[in-house]
């Protein structure tokens, strides 16, 4: 790979960019394509362009259909979990869901709670959840889960979470809570989109620590991105 | 760190500001039950230090000498590790699975 091209590469993917690059592997030779703009050192076709961008669309690498001889990688941006409520269980969320490659961000507008001194190295969006959700422009590849234990907070982020394409919508509480959270959101006319709420929030592994919470909450938000809801 | 991308790219880049040869290793084909997709990177200097990893450890010793040489010569390579491949039985996937990695230089 020439130098120049990595850094475009990277340029691309510090922007946020979803970029692919493509290689012939009997030389080396390579395109790279931003998701809009090609650089392309191929000569590739249209038809070979349209495969290059579903695949990186699907965040897919490999051999580019009926070729051997093309390789394309596939640069997605990393899914999004956004967490509202800056809790005890965010505390370890957070850094968990990094390592497992998920961007974070933690929407709380109580400064005292979302500190940088309780999450150091985390994004953290001092507003309400409604007004940060709808600026962090939910798409599919996020999931968006709910911790505070005030509906004051976490009914306006469900109700932006549930209008979203959102992948993952989760609520930390319990079932009676939870049956309380139904009646409200109901009322406020989701009827329709509250079955989309991971209530309990997590995978039932016995644990109630908030620490052990945080695996549970991540290994479901996982789950649900590779197999689907009923995983 | 939330890409494979994000963990080797500052490594590559360190390598190199110290002005070491870098090269990059793709897995670009996977048959049977690979641990490592299509995709995954493993970065290598000129003194066969690595960051990644295109298998579970089995295949990367015999990525990286390959990768020395591509640093040397500047010709990129496609190589092949697997079941019915003859250095399966000196370096193969402990899991039956076959990978093909292309190895090239950062010029």
């Amino acid at each position: 790979m020439k130098w120049a091209s990595y850094e475009r590469l990277r340029q691309a993917i510090a922007a946020g960019a979803s970029t692919a690059v493509v290689t012939r592997l009997g030389d080396g030779a390579q395109a790279l394509f931003d998701g809009e703009r090609w650089d392309d050192g191929l000569g590739l076709d249209a038809e070979q362009r349209a495969g290059v961008a579903r695949m990186l669309v699907a965040d897919r690498s490999g051999l580019l259909q009926g070729s051997e001889e093309l390789f394309v990688r596939s640069y997605a941006r990393a899914p999004r979990l956004i967490v509202v409520g800056a809790a005890h269980i965010s505390q370890f969320l957070a850094p968990m869901a990094m390592l497992a490659g998920f961007e974070v961000v933690i929407i709380d507008p109580r400064r005292a709670f979302a500190s940088p001194e309780r999450f150091a190295g985390v994004k953290l969006v001092h507003r309400w959840p409604d007004e940060a959700l709808a600026d962090l422009k939910l798409d599919a590849t996020s999931a968006v889960v709910t911790l505070t234990h005030d509906p004051k907070l976490d009914d306006p982020a469900l109700i932006a979470a549930l209008s979203s394409p959102a992948f993952y919508v989760g609520a930390l509480g319990s079932k009676r809570t939870h049956a309380k959270r139904i009646e409200r959101l109901t009322e406020a006319g989701l009827a329709d989109k509250v079955g989309r709420i991971h209530a309990p929030v997590g995978l039932d592994l016995g644990g109630r620590s908030p620490r052990e919470i945080a695996v549970s909450i991540l290994a479901q938000v996982i789950q649900v991105r590779y197999r689907g809801a009923l995983g | 760190m939330a890409t494979d991308a994000d963990e080797i790219f500052p490594q590559i880049e360190r390598w190199r500001a110290q002005g070491h040869g870098v090269a990059l290793a793709t897995v670009v084909h996977t048959w049977g039950s690979s641990p490592r997709a299509a995709g995954s990177h493993l970065a290598v200097n000129e003194r066969g230090e690595f960051v990644g990893s295109v298998s579970g450890g089995c295949i990367e010793g015999a990525v990286v000498t390959e990768a020395l040489a591509v640093i040397g010569d500047g010709k990129p390579r496609t190589l092949e590790f697997g079941v019915s491949d003859e250095q399966a039985w000196e370096v193969g996937l402990a899991c039956g699975g076959q990978v093909r990695v292309f190895v090239e230089r950062f010029e």
